[in-house]
């Protein structure tokens, strides 16, 4: 129990900072903050996995994260009849010929007896964008025509929307291999800026291809797993659970028709709450499942080996350990919870806004949880991913606070006052930047560092 | 005639404006080539080290204005270099003291440094915006255009008009002046010299009796130089916007590593292949194959390769294929 002194302590000073904001700011608010760093959790595990365990950058979590929430929306939504049978066919048309062309190159890279290689696979794939182009842009313009105020895309599968979340690892997973083979040759600092300029890249193929997911149109209304709030409102038994919660407060009030109202507004907040814990519960299930694995993971035999994969990589393929294989195994695996988060992301949002997916911005916000909350340590980025979101949330108010704290003597005209007042909300760069710099410089190894256990 | 007229087209919409993007990004390439080189870290706040010296230039410049002062023709903020580029250098040794110093001294893997910089990236962000806000700003006085499409269509007679900017000459100009001095000083100086020993193996160069501290001063104060002008030309041409340069970083990135990073040639280089890479692929020719070719030729859709919509993509993608076939760079050359 005393080895976990240090992890309990940690988290339960980060509950009991969420109850605070649950107590004096609304438990709305408090619960949607835990949400979201139940998510950021998710995907600093993966951020971890990558560069904890084996010691790998990947800066282009926003750009997994973006193909997990395109994953909710390929599953989850209805699909358009009338787009698929404008353009369907010959968009699978096209598919089929991007798998010919893949094949193609891949006899012609295997193949040893051609001469000016480079050039015929050159031409092969011109050639293939040209046709691709030929069919693709009549039927995409003729899908995004299909009534493009409210669709203009395919559409989905009309799955439920549990099954996105599997599917958007899976896609994460698939992407990554792809990234994986190209990059993971480049020495560290070069596969940080490779990584964050893929990601860019498919975050802008999935704003601009609008008869994917709408684009920068934004996707609304997807399904939830949880009831939704108006359902709630109207179910006899959730009014009776509210009514039943908040008995003694109601029988102060003696008028009935105030009683009424002050119970329909109770059942309001009580709604949104209700829908709210629900998603903390599946988040919660989420969290806890993939810390139990990366934990076994991380003790076993293959953890072992990653770890002396990340510490010498000569000496461990001097060992016979397959440094590429590994390398490329733990990067789908990372980039596959990362794109779990995603899903989980989108789903919690209930839409999908390729527009506020900045791989530049956000990717950084990530990082600065894996390393401030403990590298190698999944309870440590656990923390990380808690501690910096309820930062990066709390900052704005808080700084708001303290300006408003020391400037107390300074008039409400004065410029600089009002100045500070209105720059509040960028206060949380700067807090997250000297935070950053401050556990780089004096604890390298993060709040919770890697605990080795000697066998 | 038509021939001509599809000569101006081009010059008017792709020669010219590459050569004015490219000319900012090769600055910016050669501040990542030059903290790369000597410094040995990838650093990621460069966009906003560029935002912050062009603040300073935009806030000098609007109390230029104030004051009274002005250029001539020439915009005012030309005569905010030196003040702005001061602020700048100043920072970045304040930066360098306070952060860079400590890991450098330890010797700390590249990585880490990469690191700290993020860190450093988010500080500079929040300065800049406490400072002067994220809104979008123009600061660019004086002549606008140097010849107008009308007036060079009432000269020629051709049907396409060329225009340009004073920006666009300035940019170059000044790109040209910047470039060959500092080319001139890496080549041609002691100090340059000892910089390039530095930065080809640190350990002979502290042995044959260079001094580490010297050099790492000099280069923060050519990176500031870069930085700074680099962003003040870019902000001259298009607007001055926060977010926008902390975005610029990428493209930034890419010519640095396509002209193979540490190598200062490269990066100048690379600045132009990647804007005439994002500004060839994506322009529309349709206008272009109407005036060389035959009537019955004439293409009826736009002819662009690709939407401008993947502008960024390109720049990327280039820079995916250079690093999947030669990871050094495409111009090896020299190293500084």
């Amino acid at each position: 129990m005393r080895r976990y002194s240090n992890v309990i302590a940690a988290y339960s000073i980060m509950l009991f900072l969420i109850i605070l904001v649950g107590v004096f700011q609304s438990w709305s608010i408090a619960l949607s903050i835990l949400n979201y760093c139940l998510i950021s959790a998710v995907m600093t595990i993966g951020a971890n996995i990558q560069w904890g365990y084996a010691g790998l950058i990947n800066f282009g979590i926003m750009g997994y994260t973006a193909l997990g929430g395109l994953a909710v929306v390929l599953v989850s939504v209805a699909p358009v009849p009338e787009a698929w049978s404008a353009g369907g066919l010959s968009l699978i048309f096209c598919l089929l010929i991007i798998c010919l062309i893949t094949l193609l190159i891949k006899y012609l890279i295997k193949n040893k007896n051609i001469e000016n290689k480079t050039f015929i696979i050159s031409s092969v794939i011109i050639s293939g964008i040209i046709i691709l182009r030929f069919i693709s842009a009549p039927a995409i313009e003729s899908i995004e025509s299909v009534d493009p105020a409210k669709t203009g895309f395919l559409g989905g599968l009309g799955l439920p929307v549990l099954l996105s979340w599997i599917v958007g690892g899976l896609f994460a997973a698939g992407v990554a291999f792809v990234v994986g083979k190209i990059a993971l040759g480049l020495r560290a600092d070069y596969l940080a800026i490779a990584t964050l300029l893929i990601a860019e890249i498919i975050v802008s193929i999935i704003k601009h291809e609008d008869w994917l997911a709408r684009g920068v149109k934004n996707v609304i209304g997807l399904k939830r797993p949880a009831p939704y709030e108006i359902d709630l409102q109207n179910s006899e038994w959730f009014i009776n659970l509210v009514e039943k919660f908040n008995s003694t407060k109601l029988n102060m009030i003696t008028s009935i028709s105030e009683r009424k109202d002050q119970l329909s507004q109770l059942v309001i907040d009580a709604s949104s709450i209700y829908v709210k814990l629900c998603f903390s519960g599946l988040f919660l299930i989420v969290v806890v499942a993939l810390l139990i694995l990366t934990q076994r993971a991380l003790y076993s035999p293959w953890g072992r080996k990653m770890r002396a994969i990340r510490d010498n990589e000569i000496s461990a393929s001097a060992m016979g350990k397959n440094v590429v294989k590994e390398h490329l195994l733990i990067f789908i695996l990372g980039s596959a919870i990362v794109g779990l988060a995603g899903a989980m992301m989108v789903t919690n949002d209930g839409l999908f806004t390729p527009g506020s997916y900045r791989p530049m911005r956000y990717t950084f916000v990530i990082w600065v949880m894996v390393i401030v909350g403990g590298t190698g340590n999944n309870f440590g980025a656990i923390l990380g991913g808690f501690a910096v979101w309820f930062l990066w949330v709390q900052a704005a108010p808080m700084s708001l606070f303290l300006i408003n704290f020391f400037t107390a003597n300074l008039p409400e005209t004065n410029e600089i006052k009002i100045h500070l007042i209105n720059s509040a909300p960028y206060f949380r760069f700067l807090i997250i930047g000297i935070g950053l710099l401050i556990i780089m410089r004096y604890r390298p190894q993060g709040i919770l560092p890697e605990k080795i256990v000697k066998h | 005639m038509d021939f001509l007229n599809a000569i101006i087209l081009l010059l008017n919409f792709t020669i010219l404006p590459a050569l004015t993007y490219g000319s900012q990004l090769a600055l910016g390439a050669m501040f990542v080539t030059l903290i790369y080189g000597v410094l040995r870290f990838a650093n990621f706040a460069t966009g906003d080290m560029m935002s912050f010296g062009t603040m300073f230039s935009v806030l000098l410049t609007y109390y230029f204005q104030s004051i009274g002062i002005n250029f001539g023709i020439l915009p005012t903020a030309l005569l905010t270099i030196p003040f702005a580029v001061f602020m700048m250098i100043f920072y970045m040794l304040t930066i360098d003291k306070f952060v860079f110093s400590y890991y450098r001294i330890k010797k700390s893997p590249p990585v880490q440094l990469a690191m700290v910089s993020v860190g450093v990236m988010f500080v500079t962000q929040a300065i800049i915006r406490i400072i002067i806000g994220p809104s979008d700003r123009r600061f660019l006085d004086g002549e606008k255009f140097i010849l107008k499409a009308t007036e060079f269509k009432e000269m020629t007679g051709l049907n396409e008009g060329l225009t340009i900017k004073s920006t666009q000459i300035i940019t170059v100009l000044v790109t040209i002046i910047v470039v060959s001095i500092m080319f001139w000083f890496l080549n041609k100086t002691k100090t340059g010299t000892s910089m390039r020993a530095y930065s080809d193996n640190e350990d002979l160069a502290l042995l044959s009796g260079i001094d580490p501290k010297k050099v790492v001063l000099i280069t923060w104060i050519i990176a500031g130089i870069l930085a700074t002008i680099g962003g003040i030309l870019y902000g001259l041409d298009k607007s001055y916007r926060p977010f926008v340069y902390f975005n610029n970083m990428l493209p930034i990135f890419a010519a640095a590593i396509v002209g193979g990073i540490g190598n200062p040639y490269g990066a100048f280089l690379g600045g132009y292949v990647i804007a005439f890479a994002e500004i060839f692929l994506t322009y529309a020719y349709k206008k272009f194959f109407s005036y060389i070719l035959p009537e019955s030729l004439e293409p009826s859709s736009l002819v662009q390769l690709l939407s401008t919509d993947y502008k960024f993509a390109i720049s990327f993608s280039i820079l995916v294929i250079v690093l999947l076939f030669r990871p050094s760079g495409i111009f090896e050359g020299k190293k500084i």
